[in-house]
């Protein structure tokens, strides 16, 4: 009575996504054949073997750059990731701390990031902090509000045969609601995970010595736009890779979602 | 003994109260059915029994002890199956243990041996999602006994079957209650099953809810579904049949007066 069913990166995977992988060739081999065929400049627009020749030939110094990125984003999104879970759960439990700040957490979240990053460099100069806090600011929102959501949704029928087992607060919190919660807590970590790289480029903009985000900076000032795209490129696997990593520890942590009805 | 001395209960939102005084008293080791319409306060009485709502008045005695308001003092086993999703069967059946803090191991083991002599010990592993309804509705009978009272709150557990699985499960529970013997005071609506299952058949009206019949089921023990087509049983299913029906009727006409009263 085998009724598992794996998902994602087996074969049946590989399979399903092989369309969507044509058409990303169809799309750069098309892309290359027009930016050559119309001589369209390298400052304009590059072809994608020329992004790739730009990735290349700056691997080291992408690299250098990139581990500046990844310190901040790993660092600021653990630090979201457990006041998050502390906060939401906070919320959670007491609703009258969620009461006394839930509006605040719905305002701070419509203040631009970008309007308030140049205020990070001018208060915490140049170093890496304010990029962490940047990270912080972009990954908090969706941590905690897909917490609170996941424990305020769990079923009141389990809730009332804890109840009637004579269960403490504690105990329901422990055995029905957080486990309950913690699908609803990864999506929110998932879609932390992408936005996490871009909070760190966009305080990398704004000044620093170091970081994807300078490499790009300095890139579009000089007009080489090869580099432009290698950056966007390298922030673009940097953000799936934070997605996949957290996917993975989902799995592992819910291996109960996997299978099917 | 579980003893109910003028319990009463009634919401604020409703015009009438939900329970009249009952008094109702339940001998150790018999298995007490309780019928009525929907509506009639089943569930409250349940609720009441489970420690999860305090009564007006009256007072619930459990073996000499009060235990209105307080939870724990018997097993509960609502309608669905309510197994954790992400818990294994095993991990689900031995939840009471936990949330009384006792020794996991041998509660495990515990569980083990009765999804041994079920014949479930091939699933312990897996998840509830994995099994079919009639196997969740046992392993949540058997999670209900591991919780280790010896009173048993059945609230319409076989409610959501289909008919041949209920048949099953009814047939499982009297093969399982003629060995451990629990005091079990079981809710539903299906007048065979219970005949098919208790030792007495209490009727409950409409609501306000009060007790109007209380009888004895004759047939000896143990059991087996053709006493259902034996004539005395045929008779006795009549007589709770007019007897409900009555009651709905009675709350037909209540309605009716309710909305002259409205215009």
């Amino acid at each position: 009575m085998d009724k598992y069913r794996s998902q994602g990166l087996s074969l049946s995977g590989i399979r399903r996504n092989f369309p969507a992988f044509i058409l990303l060739i169809l799309v750069l081999l098309l892309w290359e054949i027009v930016v050559k065929g119309l001589k369209v400049p390298l400052w304009l627009l590059p072809a994608p073997s020329q992004v790739g020749k730009a990735l290349w030939q700056t691997r080291h110094l992408l690299l250098q750059h990139t581990f500046t990125t990844v310190l901040e984003t790993t660092a600021g999104f653990g630090l979201a990731v457990a006041a998050g879970i502390l906060t939401g759960l906070l919320m959670g439990i007491f609703p009258s701390v969620k009461r006394l700040f839930y509006p605040f957490l719905i305002i701070s979240q419509t203040i631009p990031l970008i309007a308030v990053a140049p205020l990070l460099i001018l208060w915490l100069g140049y170093g890496l902090l304010p990029k962490i806090i940047t990270v912080i600011l972009v990954c908090y929102f969706p941590v905690t509000i897909s917490l609170l959501e996941g424990l305020e949704a769990s079923d009141p029928d389990y809730t009332r045969l804890l109840r009637s087992m004579g269960a403490s607060r504690w105990q329901i919190l422990r055995l029905v609601r957080w486990p309950h919660a913690l699908p609803s807590l990864f999506a929110g970590l998932k879609i932390a995970a992408t936005y996490s790289v871009m909070g760190a480029v966009i305080g990398e903009w704004l000044g620093a010595s170091s970081g994807l985000g300078v490499y790009l900076t300095n890139s579009s000032h000089s007009f080489l736009t090869d580099r432009v795209f290698a950056a966007i490129f390298t922030i673009t696997v940097l953000s799936f890779v934070y997605f996949l990593v957290i996917s993975l520890l989902g799995r592992l942590a819910l291996p109960w979602l996997k299978i099917e009805k | 003994m579980l003893a109910l001395q003028g319990v009463s209960k009634s919401y604020p939102e409703y015009r009438l109260p939900v329970l009249d005084p009952i008094d109702l008293e339940i001998e150790s080791g018999q298995f007490v059915s309780l019928i009525g319409p929907s509506g009639c306060g089943k569930s409250t009485l349940c609720n009441l029994i489970a420690g999860l709502e305090q009564p007006d008045g009256g007072t619930i005695m459990l073996n000499g002890r009060p235990i209105q308001g307080s939870a724990g003092n018997v097993g509960y086993m609502p309608q669905k199956d309510l197994l954790l999703p992400w818990r294994t069967l095993l991990d689900n059946l031995i939840l009471g243990s936990e949330v009384r803090r006792q020794d996991k191991k041998n509660a495990r083991s515990e569980a083990l041996v009765w999804l041994k002599r079920l014949g479930l010990d091939g699933f312990s592993s897996h998840y509830p999602q994995q099994l079919s309804g009639g196997m969740r509705q046992r392993a949540a009978l058997i999670r209900t006994i591991l919780f280790g009272q010896d009173t048993l709150l059945l609230d319409e557990p076989f409610g959501a079957l289909d008919a041949l699985t209920r048949r099953q499960m009814q047939e499982w529970l009297l093969a399982l209650w003629q060995e451990t013997r629990h005091t079990v005071l079981f809710i539903t609506h299906d007048i065979e099953e219970a005949m098919l299952l208790s030792d007495r058949i209490i009727v409950l009206s409409q609501r306000p809810g009060k007790i109007v019949k209380d009888v004895s089921v004759p047939f000896p023990r143990p059991r087996h579904p053709d006493i259902l087509l034996r004539k005395e049983a045929i008779k006795l299913k009549k007589e709770l049949l007019e007897l409900l029906s009555a009651e709905v009727k009675d709350e037909l006409y209540d309605s009716s007066v309710l909305e002259k009263q409205v215009l």
